[in-house]
């Protein structure tokens, strides 16, 4: 049966019951309200991995293609159990096994995965924008799954999933988001997210790994890590890369460990309640250390959890199409 | 229906399942979101009130096990909304509440998703209102009252704790 | 053969001439220009009186793609589309397959824009040896077979010490250098301008410091040689700077701004086509005080000449990720509607300096004939309508390649006619031409 008309004043309905875009390419597209949805159907979501036997028949005989041309463990993974638990058909396609190496083109690449009429591609790929190019040319739901420096959005998702469901809120925490910002997709797309929702975001590292005109996002940017977590409700750590040395970002390893590590004497900065964050994977010693990773304060395996879930309620509410497309 | 023929209903299926069921030990009740939800809370503590036993409750959201889902051409997902069953459903005897019973495609959803939290020793449907109309074998065994209808019309229940008051009203579907 | 333009308004900077004119052309030549002039047997080309009747354009910057890559450009689909476009004649970069660093590719591009027939066609000879940055290229030989600039255009001329060279050495002939100023470090890998919009986007930026560092360096050298050095396809403000001090000490520098950096900025990268190729060149679409400065430099004089970089790239080449698309875009067949549009229209610039900018300038920083109206020069005659109403349609373009990210755009002024050497080879039918009078 339908549910039948609310009357108004009681039990408040949610702000909206649909994304409005076919695809989910970064959270840049996504109102507060959108957000909201996916976060809350997540909650439900979450519950089904509590089951034992974890799997609904919500997306049977939909076929989802994980395309990635990144190698990538943690998210073809969360993705690819959260496809199965929807009980959707998955096809895993690597960089290794496509016909890239064979010069064929994103676009073409696309077009023939596209003629075998899938539902959704999970798109993982090192240029910004290829999720864009990809849904200019594909009728199915393009899910970014990280695409260059650009955005990540169910990183974010999962993120904010996991602040809510400890904080309770969003609005008005301190959240301290400290790494190589500069070249992390995962950065632009919490600015992105925490901005909507209302919180005080500030980020920290070199001067060299912050993106330039960042302070127009609406984020406060220091180079100080002691002023970014004085008071945080949230530390969010992102991986400094080995390679960055080469490109003369800074000089050493050990140097930003000492400069910009997250200790347990840093924490303590925080809000006593605070917690870690980090989207993995990480590198123990470097922006990390061990003692902050397995600490108390650290969610990083709850993170992984409520990336099932948050993954889960993307492809669900992606796998009805976009209204506006009937006409297509 | 009034809010006081709803209670009375309500009284007389809690009787009925005190009645039936030797002893509540082993019963739980399962509402299906989100009116048999607040049904199954009434019911609980009615026959709690008669027994003065504590059977435990749950709810059940059967959206993802609809059978009409993707089945629309193209269009917004209905909500999901948090499925909590806080008690092992093996080897219990669950009372499946609802709000209304018509075609039963919702019960049918309702029994493949509790069959995936265990294996009950047996369910029994509870439903306020039976209109008729089924389109699969599925019976209620306790039914607060059979309305006959016709297809056009539609069968609206309301509940205070959702809708702000206690009614079922018979529609025109044309009329919502 | 005869050919009476008559009614419109002729606009010649150089003459110093600007009024309801007639201009009479007597085969290749310019044979009159005057009020009420007999028809005595020529054609007659009837004028609405706001047309406006001007030395022909030279695009000073464009790539052929001809000879080694046809299937972009080749010099008788590019010549067609500058025609199309008002300019009479252009001068193609070097950065063919072979590099056009020797007299035998020289002559190569001679010859087939002589039999296209089309816009005149000026060379420009590398600066280099396979505008790697080490040898000088056999300049002389350049020169004798028609080349009139160099420039090792794609890249900047590498060393401080090579461009000092090749300075001190074209000049000899008359020729500037042009160069395509960019530190090769600060632009790294970069993709578009470095700002907001690239943060935002996550794409690797190009600072405008990459630009002006190099328009610094060869300002310096220019004056040490003495010698002509012209900045190509400017867009950062600070290179403007660099210029406008130059100038102010006498030093030999010019300078050109293409359509699209007065027109576009980065936020272009984001919307209405999200990561668009055609948005993406070198030097990169840049922020609005930059956008402005090339606007402000455009009407104070201090830029020289407005100049296309048609740079035409294949639809497979450019359907690809943005990081992995080539750089440019096409600009011949929509130059003409942009400047009046966004300058002339937009009260930044007069008709006298529009022309100034894409022809009188062109023609005297190349040292080529054109420029001017004059009695017994070539008859390279473009006819603008300033008010013609124009709807830019990438799929109707002369050009080979459709890269142009104005498509579908309206705009107001367009070209009515071209003349190269008194034959009109395009006439608009929307500006209420006939065709095929040639």
């Amino acid at each position: 049966m339908t549910p039948a008309s609310t009357t108004p004043g009681v039990a408040a309905p949610p702000e909206t019951t649909t994304l409005r875009g076919k695809d989910l390419l970064g959270i840049a597209d996504l109102s507060p309200a959108e957000i909201s949805l996916v976060l809350d159907t997540a909650e439900a979501m979450k519950e089904i991995a509590s089951r034992p036997i974890k799997k609904v028949p919500a997306l049977r005989g939909k076929t989802v293609v994980n395309l990635f041309f990144e190698p990538s463990t943690r998210t073809r993974t969360s993705f690819e159990i959260a496809e199965k638990r929807l009980s959707a058909d998955t096809l895993n396609l690597a960089i290794a096994s496509s016909s890239v190496a064979k010069g064929e083109t994103l676009a073409d690449t696309a077009l023939t995965l596209e003629a075998m009429r899938p539902d959704m591609i999970v798109l993982r790929h090192s240029s910004s924008g290829a999720g864009h190019l990809l849904s200019r040319i594909c009728r199915s739901a393009i899910i970014n799954a990280g695409d260059g420096m650009h955005e990540h959005p169910t990183q974010a998702l999962l993120d904010a999933f996991t602040i809510r469901e400890r904080k309770g809120r969003i609005a008005g925490l301190k959240v301290a988001i400290v790494g190589d910002l500069l070249h992390s997709r995962v950065l632009r797309s919490n600015l992105h997210l925490l901005t909507k929702l209302g919180a005080e975001a500030w980020i920290c590292g070199p001067p060299t790994l912050i993106p330039p005109d960042v302070a127009r996002f609406g984020v406060r940017a220091t180079s100080r890590v002691e002023e970014a977590v004085d008071g945080a409700d949230v530390i969010m750590l992102l991986r400094i890369q080995l390679e960055r040395m080469q490109g003369a970002y800074f000089p050493s390893l050990r140097e930003y460990f000492n400069v910009f590590g997250m200790t347990r004497a840093r924490v303590r900065l925080a809000k006593p309640d605070a917690i870690v964050m980090h989207p993995g994977p990480m590198n123990r010693g470097v922006e990390i250390a061990s003692e902050v990773a397995d600490g108390p304060d650290s969610v990083i395996l709850e993170q992984v959890a409520n990336g099932v879930a948050v993954r889960m309620a993307v492809l669900y509410l992606l796998a009805g199409g976009a209204e506006h497309e009937e006409a297509a | 229906m009034d809010a006081d023929r709803i209670g009375r209903a309500l009284t007389r299926i809690a009787h009925e399942i005190v009645e039936r069921n030797k002893s509540v030990d082993g019963l739980a009740f399962v509402g299906i979101r989100t009116r048999g939800d607040h049904l199954a809370r009434r019911l609980a503590a009615a026959v709690n009130g008669i027994t003065g036993g504590n059977v435990p409750r749950g709810a059940l959201d059967i959206t993802l096990y609809r059978d009409d889902l993707m089945r629309t051409a193209v269009g917004p997902q209905p909500l999901v909304r948090r499925t909590d069953i806080p008690f092992s459903i093996d080897d219990r005897a669950i009372l499946l509440v609802d709000d209304v019973l018509y075609t039963g495609r919702t019960i049918r959803a309702a029994l493949d998703a509790l069959i995936d939290f265990g294996r009950p020793r047996s369910i029994q449907l509870v439903v306020l209102v039976d209109r008729g109309h089924r389109e699969l074998p599925i019976k209620a065994d306790y039914v607060g009252k059979n309305i006959p209808t016709s297809a056009a019309e539609s069968v609206q229940v309301r509940v205070q704790e959702s809708d702000g008051c206690d009614e079922v009203v018979l529609q025109q579907e044309s009329a919502r | 053969m005869k050919r009476l333009l008559k009614g419109g308004r002729v606009v010649d900077p150089a003459a110093g001439i600007d009024g309801q004119l007639d201009v009479l052309i007597d085969d290749d030549r310019i044979a009159a220009v005057g009020r009420g002039l007999p028809v005595d047997g020529a054609v007659v080309v009837e004028l609405r009186p706001d047309f406006v009747v001007c030395p022909g354009l030279i695009d000073m910057h464009v790539h052929l793609r001809e000879p080694g890559q046809e299937h972009k450009e080749t010099i008788a689909t590019g010549t067609a589309a500058a025609v199309a476009g008002g300019f009479t004649a252009v001068a193609c970069m070097p950065n063919t397959d072979p590099i056009n660093d020797n007299a035998n590719v020289t002559a190569y591009i001679v010859s087939k824009a002589r039999e296209a027939g089309q816009a005149r066609v000026y060379p420009i000879g590398a600066v280099s040896r396979g505008s790697r940055g080490e040898l000088l290229a056999d300049i002389a030989e350049l020169r004798q077979a028609g080349c009139v600039a160099l420039s090792d255009d794609g890249r900047p001329v590498a060393t401080a010490l090579l461009m000092r060279r090749a300075l001190e050495y074209a000049a000899m002939f008359g020729m500037p250098v042009i160069d395509h100023c960019e530190d090769p470090s600060l632009k790294g890998d970069g993709v578009a301008h470095e700002g907001f919009q690239a943060s935002t986007l996550g794409l690797r930026g190009i600072p405008g410091a990459a630009e002006a560092i190099m328009v610094e360096r060869d300002v310096q050298l220019a004056e040490l040689t003495g010698a002509a050095f012209h900045v190509a396809h400017m867009s950062a403000r600070s290179s403007l700077r660099a210029v406008a001090k130059g100038k102010d000490a006498g030093i030999r520098v010019t300078c050109e701004v293409a359509p699209h950096h007065f027109t576009l900025t980065d936020e272009a990268l984001a919307a209405p086509v999200p990561y668009d190729t055609n948005v993406k060149m070198n030097p990169p679409l840049r922020e609005s005080v930059d956008r402005d400065a090339m606007v402000a430099g455009l009407a104070d004089g201090t830029v020289d000449a407005i100049a296309t970089d048609h740079a035409p790239h294949h639809y497979d080449e450019k359907q690809v990720e943005f990081d992995n698309a080539p750089f440019g875009i096409t600009g011949l067949e929509t130059a003409v509607s942009l400047t009046f549009d966004r300058l002339v229209h937009g009260g930044v610039i007069t008709l006298r300096r529009m022309i100034e900018l894409l022809s009188v300038n062109p023609a005297r920083i190349l040292s080529v004939p054109g420029g001017t109206l004059a009695v017994g020069a070539p008859a390279d005659v473009t006819i603008l309508a300033p008010d013609l109403r124009v709807r830019v349609a990438a799929a109707a373009m002369r050009s080979r390649s459709k890269n142009t990210p104005f498509d579908g755009w309206e705009l107001r002024g367009g070209v009515a006619a071209t003349i190269v050497g008194g034959r009109m080879l395009f006439a608009n039918e929307a500006a209420g031409l006939a065709a095929a009078t040639a």
